[in-house]
This record gives C-alpha cells, structure tokens and sequence, in this order.
C-alpha cells in the first residue's frame, strides 16, 4: 500500500466539498472563470507598487458598502437632510464610524487613484496594448471626482451649500453651454429641493453604476492583458501567455492535480 | 433582385391615382376628428389603409414582378451510402450550399437587422419619456416673480436695510432670499429703491455688507408671497463677498477682487403702498447714484458669466428662468 494513500474517509470528504464545485462548473464554467481571474502568471519582479490598484478597488468598496448603509437614514429632503446627518452622526449604533468610513473613505478613494495613476505613469504601463486601460481609468478618475462633487452637497451645512453653489457657477463659466450645464445641474434656476435629491440620486445610483461598469472593465482588460514588468526587468517584454503547469504541491480545490477533479 | 436602372427604361414607380384615394381618406380623418370622430374616422381610416395598400402594390408591382432565372434542377449523383444526418450534429451535419445558391435574399441578415431595429426602437421610445424629467424640467419650469415685502414705510430713506424673503414659502429655508434695499425717496417718477440681490457676481457666494449691522432693530412682516420678511438696518460702506475677496461698491459696481460685473439687481414696483420686489436683472456698471443711477442693464446672467465686452461673446445664451 502506499504511503501517500488517502483514507477513505479523507477521500469521501474531499468528494463531498468537490461535488458542489462540480456542479456549479459543469453548468456555468464559473470556476474555470474564477480560476482565470485568479491564477495568473505575474512578471517575477512585480513589487508593492503594483498593489495600489487592488487598493483602490478596496477603497471604492468600502466607499458602496458604508454608502448603502448610510442611504438607509438619510433623507434627501431640504428640511431634514442635515438632522438626519445628525441623527446618523449621534444616535445610530456605530452611525458615527460608518459616516465618517464614507466621509474619510471618500478622500482615501480619490488620493488612491492618484497614487495609482501615478504608478501606472512611471512604469510606463500605459503602453501598448494597455492604452485602452489607461482611458478608462481616466474616465474613472472623472467619475470618481464627479461622486466627490455630488457627494459633498449631501450633509447640506454651510459648507455644503455654498461650496456646491460655487461647484455649479464654476460649471456655468464654461463657453456657450455653461449656463445651460449650470441650470441642468441645479435642476432648475435656483438650487432648491430638485437639487439635492437630484445630486442624491446621481451620488448613489447613476454614477456608482457607472463605476462598477467600468471598474469591471477595467479589470477584464488587466486579466486579459496580464501585469506589466517595472521597467528595470530583465524579463523581456511580449511573452506569449504561458498556462501554468499545476505543480501537485500546489493542488487545491480550484487547482485540481491529475487525480481529476474540476476539468480545467 | 432590383430591376436594373438603365437610361432607356421609364422611371420608377409609374404616375398613379391612388395617392389621390390616400389623401381623400387622410382628409377624412382630419375632418371626422372634428365633426363626428367616432364615425367618420373609421371610415377615413379604411379609405386611407385600403388605397395605401393599392398604392404601394402598384408601386412595387415591378419589384415584385421581375422574373426569376429558371433554376437548373439540381442533380446530384446518389450517394452509394447516404445516410441520414445525425440530430446531434445539427448545422454542422446540413450540405454545404452551392456558391450560387446562397445571398439571394439573406434572411439571417434580415432577422439581424430587424432585431437590432426594433431594439433600438423600443430604447427610444424608452428613453424620450425619460428625458423629460432628467433635462428638459430643469429649463421649463416658469417660477413666479412677486414678492410683497411690505409697506414702503419700513424702509428708511436714505439708508440700506438687509432684506430676507422666501421666494417660496413652502419650500422652506432653502428658497429664502437676500436683498440690499435702500429707499431714495421720492423722484418725479414716483418712489425710487435701490435693490441689490446679495448673489455675487463672482461665483454666487453671499456678498455682506460692510460696515455695522443693527440686528436689534430687526423687523418682521409677513406676506402670503414673500413668507416671513425680515428686515435689518445696516450702514455698509460696500459690499464684500466672504469666499474669494469680490469688493462692490455701495451701488454695488466692482471694486476689486475676481467678478466679472457688478451685483445684480432687482426690478420692482409699489403697489398699495407696498414694495414688491419683480425679476432680478443683471448689472454690468451703474454711473451716479440713487433715483439719478444710470444702470446698464442686462438680462439675468449666470455669475461668473461677463455681459459686456469681448468676453460675453462666449456668453451668447442663457437659459429660460
């Protein structure tokens, strides 16, 4: 017998969690795609640099769940959006933490992206092929600052207010179309109960979609393209992908060795 | 196929008289839709719907009519073994068409064509409703521009008072309004008022008044169109907006700072001895003072936006307000 042999019980075991994941592959291939996006070939010599992207899809993250929360209390309505902040900020469990995760959050999510960019910049990993991905995440810097913009008029003090009353005559200075985007904006000719749920409704449904759209994107373009070598590599550049070979050290239940398993 | 379009052929479609039944039954409808529209409708629409029909058979007769080549039947040589095709290997398993016998009229393009059409159909119909609200609302709602500010007897001579108004009593804090109001006595036109809207013409910050605010002289009145009125005498020297610096002087022409013209003012007129504030007008520069002022007026402009010299030609449009 040898020595590496399996107890049954063991292998009945290993069947029983297998089984499920079987299952779900057979009839969606979700696992070879969560196999896909995961087990990747990254370049030897990537470095913490290149962390700062999973960084920011963090920050934004947090940024839709303590939204989601925070949108269960408030009220986007001119009499009472800043009494249900207040409410939020004093009498909620925890209502102080959450708000400020989204407040603070907020600022970690657009200086991250900068950061990022930053990174992506000096690698020089805007190149080609990855020059499409360099676009979408600028239309996601823009969108990001547009949820800054929206965001801010929501705690409606006087900071909130007149720095959204600036926010919008900056807008209106634009040649030709200013004025028109300044009223599109405000919802009308002065700002007024249109206005701040209509900021809301822009802050939490239009442009986090959009986000989440693009981020998918974005990611789908990563995935695709692989992950760039810092420019001082000695790896050469333009290798063809390799499909890792699965070393039976390595097995798991996504990365079956040749016992079977999940086909790859 | 499409007959081919030679110089020798006559055009097409040839001159007909059924149009002249389509508009005889479109005439119908629109006079039926006044004088009996559940009667002679119906029967406008038939008589439209039927020589519509005519019409467009005869116009296409010589589409429709072209003549198919004869096809050679098709002779194949049997098989010496020919066997079904499985139904598991499905269009994989279907002969290969003959190159001639394919794109006579490609119906997979047809089906496309018209699922993408009618997708993008029915996006539309969708969609326009959907602009209504999201754009269009923003420029069309008309507000109202009458605000009783009470008797004119509150507002001292000569001196400035700082004037709050709600331009919409049930909306609340949000629409309440501020104005720099100075009465300058009678003129031979009648009571003359200075009134300057607090909005900077910078970015729309609220200019304040500098110079000592007597708010223990504060007055109150009530209106059904201004809400609860406020007014508080003050002794400005100037107008000063607090977020970038803007400086205006008493009539409230720019001194210094980054806006592009004056403050805006307001219209008005006395009505049973009552101020009543009317649309808000924009200033580039006011020359004199007083009933004297010579104001040059413009309509209503955006702050930020010039409305004199080279630069207000950027500025062609406003919006409705």
């Amino acid at each position: 017998m040898p020595r590496n042999r399996k107890s049954a019980r063991r292998q009945r075991m290993e069947q029983a969690i297998v089984y499920p994941l079987d299952w779900l592959e057979e009839r969606s291939g979700l696992i070879g795609g969560i196999r896909y996006f995961l087990f990747r070939k990254v370049p030897a010599d990537t470095n913490w640099m290149q962390t700062l992207g999973s960084a920011t899809l963090t920050a934004f993250i947090v940024q839709a769940v303590t939204g989601v929360i925070l949108a269960m209390f408030y009220k986007p309505d001119p009499n009472s959006a800043y009494q249900s902040i207040q409410h939020i900020t004093n009498d909620v469990t925890l209502g102080w933490l959450v708000r400020g995760m989204h407040r603070w959050g907020a600022s970690v999510f657009i200086i991250l992206m900068f950061f990022h960019m930053a990174r992506v910049f000096l690698f020089g990993a805007y190149k080609y092929p990855r020059e499409l991905n360099w676009i979408i995440g600028v239309l996601l810097l823009v969108l990001g600052m547009l949820e800054g913009f929206t965001g801010y008029l929501l705690p409606w003090d006087q900071t909130a207010y007149w720095a959204t009353v600036v926010g919008i005559n900056l807008n209106g200075t634009a040649p030709f179309l200013g004025p028109f985007l300044a009223q599109f904006l405000r919802g009308g000719a002065e700002i007024g109960p249109d206005t701040i749920s209509r900021f809301y409704s822009l802050h939490m449904l239009l442009l986090p979609g959009a986000i989440i759209g693009l981020i998918g994107l974005h990611l789908y373009l990563v995935v695709r393209l692989g992950v760039s070598s810092p420019p001082w590599s000695k790896e050469a550049a333009g290798a063809d992908r390799v499909e890792p070979e699965p070393t039976p050290g390595r097995r798991g239940l996504l990365q079956p060795g040749a016992r079977g398993g999940i086909p790859r | 196929m499409e007959p081919a379009h030679g110089d020798d052929k006559p055009h097409l479609p040839p001159p007909s008289l059924w149009p002249v039944g389509f508009a005889i039954g479109v005439a119908c409808i629109l006079v039926g839709l006044i004088v009996r529209p559940l009667v002679i409708v119906p029967i406008g629409a038939a008589i439209a719907i039927v020589f519509a029909f005519l019409w467009a058979r005869d116009a296409t007769r010589d589409y429709r009519t072209v003549s198919v080549p004869e096809v050679e039947p098709e002779r194949r040589p049997p098989r010496r073994r020919a066997r079904a095709i499985p139904a598991h290997r499905g269009e994989a398993g279907m002969p290969e068409p003959e190159p001639g016998e394919i794109e006579r009229f490609p119906r997979s393009i047809f089906l496309e064509g018209a699922t993408l059409g009618f997708g993008a159909l029915i996006g539309g119909l969708v969609t326009i409703p959907v602009l209504g609200p999201a754009i269009a609302e923003a420029f069309v709602r008309g507000k109202k521009h009458e605000f009783d500010l009470g008797p004119i007897t509150n507002f001292p001579v000569g001196k400035y008072v700082i004037t709050t108004f709600f331009t919409d009593p049930s909306e609340g804090t949000v629409s309440r309004r501020t104005a720099y109001i100075r009465n300058n006595g009678d003129s031979p036109k009648g009571p003359s008022f200075t009134i300057i809207s607090n909005r900077c013409a910078h970015l729309g910050c609220p200019v304040q008044p500098n110079g000592p605010v007597f708010d223990n002289q504060k007055k109150t009145t009530h209106s059904r169109s201004a809400g609860d009125v406020t007014i508080i005498p003050a002794l400005p020297a100037g107008f000063g907006c607090p977020c970038h610096g803007g400086q205006y002087d008493k009539e409230g022409n720019r001194t210094a700072g980054p806006p592009v013209r004056g403050l805006d003012r307001y219209e008005y007129l006395i009505r049973d001895g009552h101020l009543v504030l009317l649309k808000p007008f924009s200033v580039w520069k006011v020359n004199g003072t007083g009933a004297n002022a010579k104001i040059q007026k413009y309509p209503l402009t955006n702050p930020g936006d010039h409305v004199h010299g080279i630069e207000s030609w950027l500025y062609p449009w406003q919006p409705p307000r």
